[in-house]
């Protein structure tokens, strides 16, 4: 994903083997074209020289071993010379050993969950709440009038471009950062169905698999943000987990990591709750990239803000609401969808469910823990999962209370 | 009506119009249906389960009676004879291409996905993440040891047994051809419920072994890998034990009756090339999944 | 003879085995043993399901206008991509070419009928249950499969109600096709008029032959496949869960085991249709005709040792992802003889462009240009690149409608005539040529740009620089769609003689056929060769080197 609009190619990219892969592509490319032309050439030559209203007559030749040699051994030859090149760069994109570094990228339906191994940083990475507010589904049918207005409609498309700066469904709320320079090994596995990381300018596609751990790596030549997203099918968002990768130099990097850390270290803290995801995705975007679309720094402070006094204290119903509304539709809309009702048999509908109405302390556990396809969301904050359940549970009809984070706390 | 369907062997035999196959598609679609909404739990209830498979076998036994009946009345010549020939070859590869895919599944488990499981070759990381501490060994339910410890049953002892009585069952088949070839008809005959019998005594220790395994060794569909291959192997395998040994019946019967002639009675052959691909089929078994 | 009235009970009490005629009214379809009969039901079923799908795909295309989400929900999307895909293959291409067999195959080597024409009746009967099962799900609880048409663990096992719909339908859809492909190898190999030896059959028959032979080995690998799909789901069996030892990737080397020979199940028959046409209307042997057949047989030996070429992404080792790469590169060698024999061929002929010989052509166009996106798909270290991107859409739909789809259309056209006894509108079957040939290059050649930009498949947003690519994607897939009926109109006006057309073609209607079924009266007559007739050298493809049979191959 280059920034910019109407690409037609592969991205050279900004890794060696990304150049190398490029290089092959376009290598093959001209060979098929070659083949083509010559083909085609002579088809095309046939078809306009030898037809009846020329009248031209049958020739009877039918049968000629010489060429049938010759067209059969040239191709073989041609596939050979493609096959060298080609095996070199598999050989060496396969060579994990040697890294500097090793990031676990973990699938969930639909997000992604990074691991500095050996850094003590971890955090999930999901689709930027601007592009998520704008590619909901307004619920019209095929034979709606309003739809097919809509798609139409210039003005949507203007819309839509302006959306993250330019990056409609390609921006996320905390990136992966990585350092230039530095050969850097993704542990790729999944913890539900298979996923796929992709990022092409880095030349790296890699299945994530449930219960297999896949390798692969990358050493980015230069500073950037490179744009990818998963490309296996898996489910409903499969259109909607993207991922971004932005590589710094590496002194910047190890600004960033320490700040990552630092974050982790005042999580533990018994005071403060602010979530590392939210102070990373801050720091990311005021710090480390000055320069970035706006409204990455616009989508983090908003979730951060109200963050900070919140464990201190309890919380108005009002405020919980609020918070829980927002946490709802980054974390769980996609499934129980913004109607709260669901779409079962898979995702559960929450409106007058057995969890909705029963014991606080199960429907706060459930939301902790996961359930069957339903993943963790023990990473949220205390008060991030007590204003979603208590919005869950004062939504849609349902009223059973309000929950206070200490009460989550309780329950971890 | 007598007149209209003089047998001529030199034409080849086209039928009539018929609705079985249709009706047998119903019945298919009926049973399918019927277990589908049961395994969803959709209360429909047993009753298309147990219609259609009362339709299917009245229509195949319909239908092969008077298949049998159109050989017997002179209608196949040579050619269809043949046809019959090719057409059950055919079969029986897509039946050995049905068994590859299960044998290709014991295969990948054994020598790929569990070796990774425990680290070797290019899938350390997998150990090491998420499954640390599990060793490749075999048989396995896997590093979740899911279903918990079980045993497995030994080759030599009811599977051999089973292998055995298998093998027996081929030579008294054997022995059936060559009394019918030589128009021994009571030979046959006897050879024939020799073998019928020896398909229902292997079926027996079968069943019983199913049991052992679920009552007493703890070992079950849901053990892991071992359990889901063991049991789909051998059941698949079973499976066709017993249509096999009911086509065998139903040969023995049309002996008895008279059908077939020394010189022409590829029913007969037919089953039998069929009783041998279950009994090679077992020998793989009886190899890959008892023995190493 | 004691038993010989019971088989008047059974089966022959109420005809002449002679001389049976059809039934009338509906029973005439559903009891019917005839194959002309059962290639005319495999023909309407497969048009029928081709609509279908096609309906499928206007909803993908319209989601896919612009970004946003303007008409169905994701996870509806999803079901329909799934759905179309299966509807397209197993209920549009591969009946399709069972239905030509059926039509085809006997008249072509002389024969009276199948050999099996009970089992063939039941082989037709299954697909319209099987697919309302299919397309039933659409209406049940949680929707129709939303997995993709690979049907991948884990992600399929989250299907709702559907799924056990989905997995017996893939049960029936393979009886069918094992049924099918018995009975059209069987006919083809003990049922041959004298004369008619294995290398000297038309080349339709050679290729259907080997597609019977790849549909036999492969479709119970399929069934064996969602077999454990769905004892893993019910029975807790673990063949694709690592918990239990298992490998979700195991199903991907089973299920691509069948699907890559299903791929060439779904072109061998095109091969054949395209060697038979070319000839006919470039006035002029084909080409060699030993090595095309040597070629249909190299590919399908090959197709058996490429189908991780789909997985080069899931981690295989090193070795493995090299074996895969070179076995698939090596296919491009077959295939392209066959492409530089139509070639010369045509060369120094003396062609004329009827509608049949126009998609013929097209096909070889753009049937190559498919090719060498999948040969650039084959080199593994790029495929990373390409993979589960439109690029590979492009790929496989460049080989499956101008491919597939273009054969099946060009077969039509070329004996619609000797079905039908009456000629289809020359001049509306070049408008639909054209028609389609624009359109469909206007749907499919822009998703090469996008994938190569990065759009992946199966999603129903996208990010917005893709938005020119999709814009003339649909466009040209709402194009594409309108302008099959403009072909449905017109074969339909030959069957029923619509617009004053009138029966009374000459046996040969094309003047450079040859074939068997060109001796036969135009329309075929319900049953065809009840006795053997006689092969001439002049109906042959494979001129060999008679000078004889040659000269008639020249236009006097
Ligand atoms: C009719 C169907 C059909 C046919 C004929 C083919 C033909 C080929 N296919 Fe394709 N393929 C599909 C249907 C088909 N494919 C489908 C449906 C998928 C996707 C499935 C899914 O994921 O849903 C797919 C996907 C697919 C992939 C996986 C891509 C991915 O998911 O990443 C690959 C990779 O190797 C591939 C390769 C090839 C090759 C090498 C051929 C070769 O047979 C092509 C050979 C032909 C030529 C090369 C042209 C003519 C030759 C010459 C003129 C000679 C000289 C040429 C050279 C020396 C270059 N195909
Ligand atoms: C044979 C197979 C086949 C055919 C014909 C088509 C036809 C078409 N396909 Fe399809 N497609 C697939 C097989 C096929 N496709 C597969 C395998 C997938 C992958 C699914 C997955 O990801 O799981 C796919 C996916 C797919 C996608 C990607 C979806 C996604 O990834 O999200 C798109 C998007 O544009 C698309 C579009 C179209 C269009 C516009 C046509 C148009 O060409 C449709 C118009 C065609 C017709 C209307 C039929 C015309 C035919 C006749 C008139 C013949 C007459 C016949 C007789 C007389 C017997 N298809
Ligand atoms: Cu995750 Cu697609
Ligand atoms: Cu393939």
């Amino acid at each position: 994903y280059t920034e910019t609009s109407g690409g037609y190619n592969l991205p050279t990219g900004v890794t060696d083997l990304s150049k190398e892969v490029h290089s092959l592509h376009m290598l093959i490319f001209w060979i098929c074209v070659a083949i083509g032309t010559v083909v085609f050439g002579l088809m095309i030559y046939s078809i306009i020289n030898h037809r009846r209203s020329k009248g031209h007559k049958p020739a009877d030749f039918h049968e000629s071993t010489t060429v049938e040699i010759l067209w059969t051994a040239a191709p073989f030859l041609i596939l050979i010379g493609m096959a060298i090149p080609a095996a070199g760069t598999l050989i060496k994109m396969e060579d994990t050993r040697n890294a500097d570094m090793t990031v676990k990228i973990t699938g969930y339906q639909w997000k992604w969950e990074y691991e500095y191994i050996g850094e003590d940083v971890k955090f999930f990475s999901t689709l930027a709440a601007e592009s998520n507010a704008a590619r909901q589904h307004d619920g019209n049918g095929l034979l709606s009038g309003a739809a097919w207005a809509k798609t139409f409609s210039k003005d949507e498309l203007e819309k839509l471009k302006k959306v993250d700066g330019g990056n409609y469904l390609v921006n996320v709320d905390n990136e992966l950062v990585l350092p230039v320079g530095k050969k850097v090994r993704f542990l790729v596995t999944s913890n539900d169905v298979i996923h796929a990381w992709w990022v092409p300018e880095i030349a790296v596609k890699k299945d994530a698999i449930p219960g297999y751990v896949n390798e692969t790596w990358a050493k980015i030549n230069t500073p950037g943000v490179y744009r990818g997203v998963c490309a296996e099918l898996c489910g409903r968002d499969h259109g909607f987990m993207p991922i971004v990768v932005r590589a710094l130099p590496e002194a910047e990097y190890q600004a960033w990591l320490a700040k990552q850390k630092g974050g982790e270290a005042a999580a533990a803290a018994p005071a403060a709750a602010a979530p590392v995801e939210v102070a990373a995705a801050a720091t990311t975007a005021t710090d480390a990239a000055p320069a970035a679309a706006p409204v990455e720094v616009a989508a983090a402070p908003a979730a951060a803000a109200p963050a900070a006094p919140a464990a201190a204290k309890d919380l108005s119903k009002d405020e919980l609401m609020k918070k829980g509304e927002q946490v709802y539709t980054a974390n769980c809309s996609a499934c129980h969808q913004p109607t709260g009702k669901g779409l079962p048999p898979n995702f559960p509908s929450l409106v007058g469910s057995k969890i909705v109405k029963g014991a606080a302390v199960d429907h706060i556990k459930q939301t902790l823990n996961g359930k069957g396809m339903m993943p963790p969301f023990k990473h949220l904050s205390d008060l991030d999962v007590a204003a979603v359940v208590t919005y869950q549970r004062n939504s849609w009809g349902n009223s059973s209370g309000v929950v206070q984070p200490a009460a989550v706390a309780a329950a971890r | 009506m007598a007149d209209h369907a003089t047998p001529n062997p030199d034409r080849y035999f086209v039928p009539a119009p018929s609705a079985w196959p249709f009706a047998l598609t119903v019945a298919l679609v009926a049973i399918l249906g019927g277990v589908s909404s049961y395994l969803e739990d959709k209360h429909i209830g047993p009753l298309p389960i147990y219609a259609g498979g009362a339709l299917l076998v009245y229509i195949l036994f319909r239908w092969f009676r008077g298949v049998a009946l159109e050989s017997e009345g002179g209608f196949y010549g040579a050619q269809v004879d043949r046809t019959y020939r090719w057409s059950m070859a055919w079969f029986i590869f897509s039946e050995v291409m049905f068994f590859g895919a299960f044998f290709g599944a014991l295969y990948y488990a054994r020598h790929l996905s569990l070796p990774w499981l425990g680290g070797e070759g290019s899938k350390i990381e997998t150990n090491l993440q998420l499954w640390p501490g599990f060793e490749n060994a075999w048989p396995t339910n896997g590093p979740a040891k899911l279903n918990g410890d079980f045993d497995t049953i030994p080759a030599f002892d009811v599977p051999f047994v089973n292998t055995l009585l298998l093998l027996t069952s081929g030579v008294t088949l054997t022995f059936a051809h060559h009394a019918l070839k030589a128009g021994k008809r009571t030979q046959t005959i006897l050879w024939m419920w020799a073998t019928v019998a020896l398909g229902c005594a292997f079926l027996f220790l079968q069943a019983e072994e199913y049991m052992h395994a679920y009552g007493d060794l703890n070992l079950k569909l849901a053990s892991g890998i071992y359990g889901s291959t063991f049991f789909m192997l051998t059941g698949f395998h079973g499976m066709h034990v017993t249509l096999g040994t009911i086509m065998l019946l139903v040969i023995t019967l049309r002996l008895m009756s008279g059908h077939f002639k020394p010189d022409s009675h590829f029913g007969f052959e037919g089953v039998a090339w069929y009783w041998h691909f279950v009994d090679v089929v077992w020998i793989g078994l009886f190899i890959v999944v008892y023995w190493l | 003879m004691a038993h010989h009235d019971h088989a008047h009970d059974d089966h022959a009490h109420d005809h002449d085995h002679e001389h049976h005629g059809p039934e009338k009214g509906i029973m005439r379809w559903i009891k019917t043993t005839n194959h002309k009969d059962l290639g005319t039901l495999y023909l309407f079923f497969a048009f029928t399901m081709f609509f279908i799908g096609g309906l499928m795909s206007l909803v993908i295309r319209a989601e896919l206008f612009h970004p946003g989400l303007q008409f169905v929900d994701p996870e509806f999307f999803n079901q329909m991509t799934t759905m179309h895909a299966l509807v397209m293959i197993f209920g549009g291409v591969m009946p399709a070419w069972v239905g030509l067999a059926n039509w085809m195959v006997p008249m072509m080597i002389g024969c009276s009928d199948l050999a099996l024409p009970r089992i063939n009746n039941w082989g037709f009967w299954i697909l319209p249950f099987a697919f309302t099962m299919l397309l039933g799900t659409l209406f049940m609880e949680g929707g129709s499969p939303a997995g993709g048409w690979t049907m991948y663990p884990p992600l399929v096992l989250q299907t709702g109600n559907a799924f056990p719909f989905l997995i017996f339908a893939v049960h029936l859809m393979g009886i069918s096709s094992i049924t099918g492909a018995i009975n059209v190898a069987v006919t083809i190999l003990n049922m041959r008029a004298p004369g008619m030896s294995l290398l000297k059959m038309p080349l339709f028959v050679w290729t259907w032959l080997i597609t019977a032979y790849l549909l036999i080995a492969v479709m119970p690998v399929l069934a064996g496949a969602v077999t454990m799909l769905l004892t893993d789901k019910y029975f807790l069996t673990s063949f694709f869960t690592a918990a239990g030892g298992g490998d979700p990737v195991m199903f991907q080397h089973i299920f691509w085991f069948f699907g890559h020979p299903e791929v060439y199940i779904l072109i061998l028959p095109a091969f054949g249709i395209v060697s038979t046409i070319i000839p006919t209307f470039a006035r002029k042997a084909l080409f060699g005709y030993d090595s095309m057949v040597y070629a249909v047989a190299s590919i399908a030996f090959l197709s058996f040792i490429v189908w991780a070429h789909h997985m080069f992404t899931v981690g295989m080792p090193l070795a493995g992802e090299l074996f895969f790469m070179f076995a698939t590169m090596l296919i491009a060698v077959p295939t392209g003889v066959k492409v530089f024999n139509w070639v010369a061929t045509m060369w120094k002929g003396s062609m004329t462009f009827e509608s049949p010989m126009l998609f013929a052509l097209a096909f070889v166009f753009l049937f190559t240009i498919g090719g060498f996106s999948g040969l650039m798909l084959a080199i593994t270290p790029v495929d990373f690149q390409y993979h589960d991107t439109y690029f590979v859409v492009a790929h496989f739909h460049y080989v499956l409608v101008p491919g597939a789809v273009f054969a099946i259309l060009a077969g039509v056209y070329y004996w619609i005539p000797k079905w039908t006894g009456r000629m289809y509108s020359e001049k509306w079957g070049k408008i639909h040529f054209w028609l389609s040939a624009i359109f469909i290059n206007i749907t499919f050649f822009p998703q090469h740009f996008a994938g190569l930009a990065g759009m992946q498949r199966r999603v129903p947003d996208y990010a917005v620089q893709f938005v020119d690519w999709n814009v003339w994607s649909t466009i040209g897939a709402f194009g594409f769609f309108l302008a099959q009926f403009i072909f449905i109109i017109n074969m339909l006006a030959c069957c029923y003689g619509w617009f004053g057309r009138k029966q009374g073609l000459p046996d040969r209607v094309w003047e450079g056929a040859h074939g068997l079924e060109w001796t036969v009266p135009s329309p075929a007559p319900y049953h065809t060769f009840e006795e053997p007739p006689v092969v001439s050298d002049n109906e042959l493809t494979a001129a060999h080197d008679s000078v004889d049979a040659l000269d008639h191959h020249k236009l006097s």
